[in-house]
């Protein structure tokens, strides 16, 4: 147990942030830490996508002095598909941040319960 | 906080419904917060039992709780499954296949790129990072639907000119980092095949230096050289230019046609066929998108 | 290769570029470029559907220069250009049939951003039906998930910004689950290809080995395409996300968005866990009882709604746990059911969204019943398109809907599977569907009580006529002419795998 807990040390320290995460994106009722929650899964989901890349000892896939030996290298695609990630989480993060901006110019708070009283209050209000 | 009474609630938000569409209008002229951030204290927000909904109260109860045992028992699950994967960073893992072996060991001739990652993501699988793009471009669309207001934006908030303006520290510094990343920025995405480095690495930092550079000396220099018609049209003419001649390149590619890209000699600045300019296509976006974000959330508008 | 195996590409790409240029157009060119587009992508889908039809095979389709497993791939079939080209009509009668309240819920300045947004959801649907890459349908999730948000959005009301914040938090999440189970499977598979995929599955699954991981990339997945898709319990950003969204949105994001990602779902139970391993995991009856729960608890809650857009949006909370029973089912029979239920839904959805905010519009803008008395004397054409559309929910004869209920009770009998509580489940049901729109219907028929206006004419709104004709009449025809389509859809099936 704690061996291979060590042995995958770091997709282990992934899902402990992922969970930590995920329940700060879906239980907080604070805009901005749900989003900074949500940042929190999304990092730890790429930080277990680049330790699958990784192998020990070797060097990063930059081919240098014609050397093309595959022995030599990391694997170069996780790190491919975690750039593509990261763009993901950026423009998500910058289009929840908006939302927020504009939901707080609208009700001046980010406590999404209390948005959600004073948009109930507001369509009763309308009828 | 008396202002969140109920009618008094209704008349400021009836300038937001229908027929009204400016975002500064639904601002108070008399905001119940602060004009800087760090002047908030507690108890200018408004009591959540004022607001009286049993339901949210009793959740506040046991949301400590809850989000505990969630979390424990998610990880729970979660490490009982990444207990039995293969062990990390062993060369014989089943990632390390021979996908991986033709990238590395034929990655320089057949696409030649020496950076084996730029090669990957903008040859092999440049599907993939056609969508990435459009992941950006879907966003700043996004942004700017939400936070482009009607009237043609706003200024920035005193608050914030106060701390920058007449800032000599700041515009000091500025003056000699903004060149200095801007040109770093470019070398980047120019190195992209070569080193380490790409388009969305570059582009970046260039969006970076120019947040800076506004941030120093404020929007009026800058749009002369972005403005917002600049803006769109440069984005679009990536997109563009990048969906084309993508797909133009996969057409040829899967009618086994030759493309008119050489992949010249690995190493040289003019190599990589169409890998150098697509890192600019994509460099030109990620900027442009980095420096948008930020003009439309600081005073919405471009 | 035959010249219309690029029509997929080539849809992906105008879409693209479409979304790209109408950025800088004018509101009526963007809408202009966006028509005239759905329209090309359904016209090619006919094509490569023709093309799949005579091949009797699934063609793939190599992007770039590089083989499958080091490129990207595009497979298809029967069934994907198919279900691309009823998405693309869909979408073409929503744009057409939405486009007054589009003006009336929108500001002028962003109308054409509107049109870029939509020009996305149907590249990524296309992307979704078409990938034969795990990853690739991650980031087209992805894009549709934002964009989704950005159509649902666009509407400035309070209440909208708050729905598209669940909306997000939701889809976030399940996007989030989807990419950690895409890791897990990348983790003990090494490959994002759907068939290397396959074979890798079907051989970790019968040598026993790494079980607990692989169960967990498969719930995973599973998962988070159910929450994105409203599946019971997740179904709780429905009723404010289609309630409070413009009509041409709401019907966009329940009849096609929520569907390519149950279509994407289908795609992966058959092509990376394989049929058999899927089948025996487990699973499929959680997505079973899950369905079932969905189907009765969308419909009471529809029954509770007092309000039309809300509850037509529980009603589709309902419609999802059909397509999850029919999943959950069979592979075969059940699988075929659930299929033609999302081309239904698509078809009807819709329909009934569109014309029930025409109803809406003729009633003073009132959305609560009470004031819908008599309102299809009042917009008739919008009354017969509602009429249709809550006869097919229902289920009744020559309506998609009665093949629909059909499929899934022929699938129990034929397989002889979970028989009874299927049956039971469907007549539930259709008892509780029948109950609210019935109650709905009488309502906007039943003139007691109000005065009569004359009729709003035809020719004072073209754009809802056509969609609205458009809709109804494809309805009609695939609920009458029902045998070649369920035929497509099983042979598409068939050789999906």
């Amino acid at each position: 147990m704690l061996q291979s807990l060590w042995e995958n040390r770091v997709p282990v320290a992934a899902v402990v942030l992922f969970a930590v995460g995920f329940t700060t994106l879906l239980l907080h009722r604070n805009l901005l830490k749900k989003i900074i929650g949500l940042n929190i899964m999304d990092t730890a989901a790429y930080l277990f996508l680049t330790s699958l890349g990784y192998i020990a000892g070797r060097k990063p896939p930059i081919i240098t002095d014609g050397n093309t030996d595959p022995s030599a290298y990391v694997n170069p695609l996780p790190a491919g598909l975690v750039l593509t990630g990261i763009v993901v989480s950026v423009s998500v993060t910058a289009l929840m941040l908006a939302l927020t901006v504009r939901l707080y110019e609208r009700y001046h708070t980010l406590d999404l319960d209390q948005i959600y009283l004073m948009a109930k209050d507001e369509e009763e209000e309308k009828r | 906080m008396k202002k969140q009474t109920k009618p008094k609630l209704s008349e400021r938000l009836r300038t937001w419904d229908a027929g009204s569409f400016d975002l500064t209008e639904a601002i108070d002229p008399d905001p119940p917060v602060p004009v800087t951030e760090y002047d908030l204290r507690a108890e200018d927000l408004p009591p959540l039992a004022r607001l009286g909904d049993r339901q949210v109260r009793g959740f506040r109860r046991i949301y400590p709780w809850l989000a505990a045992i969630l979390a424990a028992v998610l990880v729970t699950i979660l490490l009982s499954a990444v207990l039995d994967l293969p062990p990390y960073g062993a060369a014989e893992n089943p990632p390390h296949n021979e996908v991986m072996e033709r990238y590395v060991a034929r990655g320089l001739a057949e696409t030649g790129a020496v950076n084996t990652v730029s090669g990957v993501i903008l040859d092999y699988r440049a599907f993939d990072t056609l969508g990435e793009s459009h992941v950006l471009y879907t966003a700043a669309t996004a942004v700017l639907v939400l936070l482009l207001s009607a009237s043609g934006g706003r200024d920035e908030p005193p608050s914030v000119r106060r701390i920058m303006e007449g800032d000599p520290i700041l515009r000091n510094t500025a003056r000699v980092v903004v060149p200095i990343v801007l040109l770093f920025g470019v070398y980047v995405i120019l190195n992209g095949h070569l080193g380490p480095g790409g388009g969305f690495a570059g582009g970046a930092i260039l969006g970076g230096g120019l947040i800076l550079y506004v941030i120093a000396f404020g929007f009026e220099p800058m749009e002369k050289l972005i403005s917002g018609r600049v803006y769109r049209r440069g984005i679009t003419a990536a997109l563009c230019f990048y969906s084309g001649a993508k797909c133009y390149s996969f057409f040829c590619g899967a009618n086994h046609l030759e493309t008119i890209f050489q992949n010249g000699t690995p190493g040289a600045i003019l190599s990589a066929g169409l890998i150098l300019p697509l890192n600019i296509a994509v460099g030109l976006i990620v900027a442009l998108t980095m420096y948008g974000f930020y003009s439309m959330f600081q005073r919405g508008r471009i | 290769m035959s010249f219309a195996a690029n029509i997929p590409l080539f849809s992906i790409v105008l879409c693209l570029l479409a979304s790209a240029v109408s950025a800088l157009l004018r509101a009526r060119a963007a809408a202009w470029v966006t028509r005239v587009l759905t329209a090309l992508v359904a016209f090619g889908s006919v094509l490569v559907l023709l093309m799949g039809i005579k091949n009797g095979a699934a063609v793939t389709y190599q992007m770039g220069h590089f083989p499958a497993p080091w490129g990207n791939e595009l497979r298809f079939g029967i069934l994907e250009p198919l279900v691309s080209g009823i998405f693309a009509v869909v979408l073409l009668s929503c744009v057409v049939g939405g486009n007054k309240e589009l003006q009336r819920d929108i500001e002028p300045a962003k109308q054409n951003l509107y049109f870029v947004m939509v020009d996305l959801i149907l590249a990524t649907l296309l992307a979704l039906l078409y990938t034969n890459d795990l990853f690739t349908g991650y980031v087209f999730i992805e894009i549709c998930t934002i964009a989704s948000c950005g159509i649902l959005m666009i509407r400035r009301l309070g209440r909208t910004t708050l729905a598209a914040v669940r909306y997000m938090i939701f889809s976030l999440i399940g996007s989030g689950m989807f990419m950690l189970g895409i890791i897990f499977l990348y983790s003990l598979t090494g490959h994002l290809l759907m068939p290397n995929l396959k074979s890798a599955v079907a051989a970790l699954w019968a040598s026993g080995e790494s079980h607990t991981p692989l169960m967990m990339a498969m719930c995973l997945i599973t998962l988070g395409l159910c929450i994105k898709s409203g599946l019971f319990p997740f179904h709780f950003w429905m009723p404010d996300t289609y309630g409070y969204s413009t009509p041409c949105s709401a019907g966009i994001l329940s009849g096609l968005v929520s569907k390519g990602y149950i279509f994407l779902l289908i795609r992966i139970i058959r092509c990376v866990f394989g049929v058999e391993v899927f089948y025996a995991s487990g699973i499929q009856t959680v997505l079973y009882v899950l369905g079932i729960a969905g189907m009765i608890v969308g419909s009471i809650s529809a029954i509770r709604e007092n309000e039309v857009f809300r509850m037509i949006a529980f009603s589709s909370a309902a419609q999802i746990g059909y397509i999850y029973m029919g999943l959950g089912l069979s592979p075969a029979l059940g699988t075929v059911a659930a299929i033609f239920h999302i081309l239904t839904h698509a078809i009807t959805k819709p329909a009934l969204f569109l014309s029930a905010s025409r109803l809406v519009e003729v009633s003073g803008g009132r959305k609560r019943f009470k004031a819908l008395q008599g309102a299809a004397h009042r917009d008739p054409m919008a009354g017969t398109a509602f009429a249709v559309g809550s006869l097919s929910m229902i289920g009744l004869p020559l309506t998609m809907g009665f093949i629909a209920k059909y499929l899934f009770a022929f699938a129990a009998f034929r397989e002889n599977r979970l028989l009874l509580p299927t049956l039971l489940a469907l007549a539930i049901s259709t008892v509780l569907n029948t109950f609210y729109f019935a109650r709905t219907l009488i309502r906007v028929y039943n003139t007691r009580g109000v005065t009569p206006v004359p009729p709003v004419r035809l020719r004072a709104q073209p754009g809802f006529a056509f969609a609205a004709i458009l809709l109804m009449a494809e309805n009609i025809a695939c609920g009458v002419l029902a045998q070649p389509l369920i035929e497509m859809l099983t042979k598409g099936l068939s050789i999906l795998e």
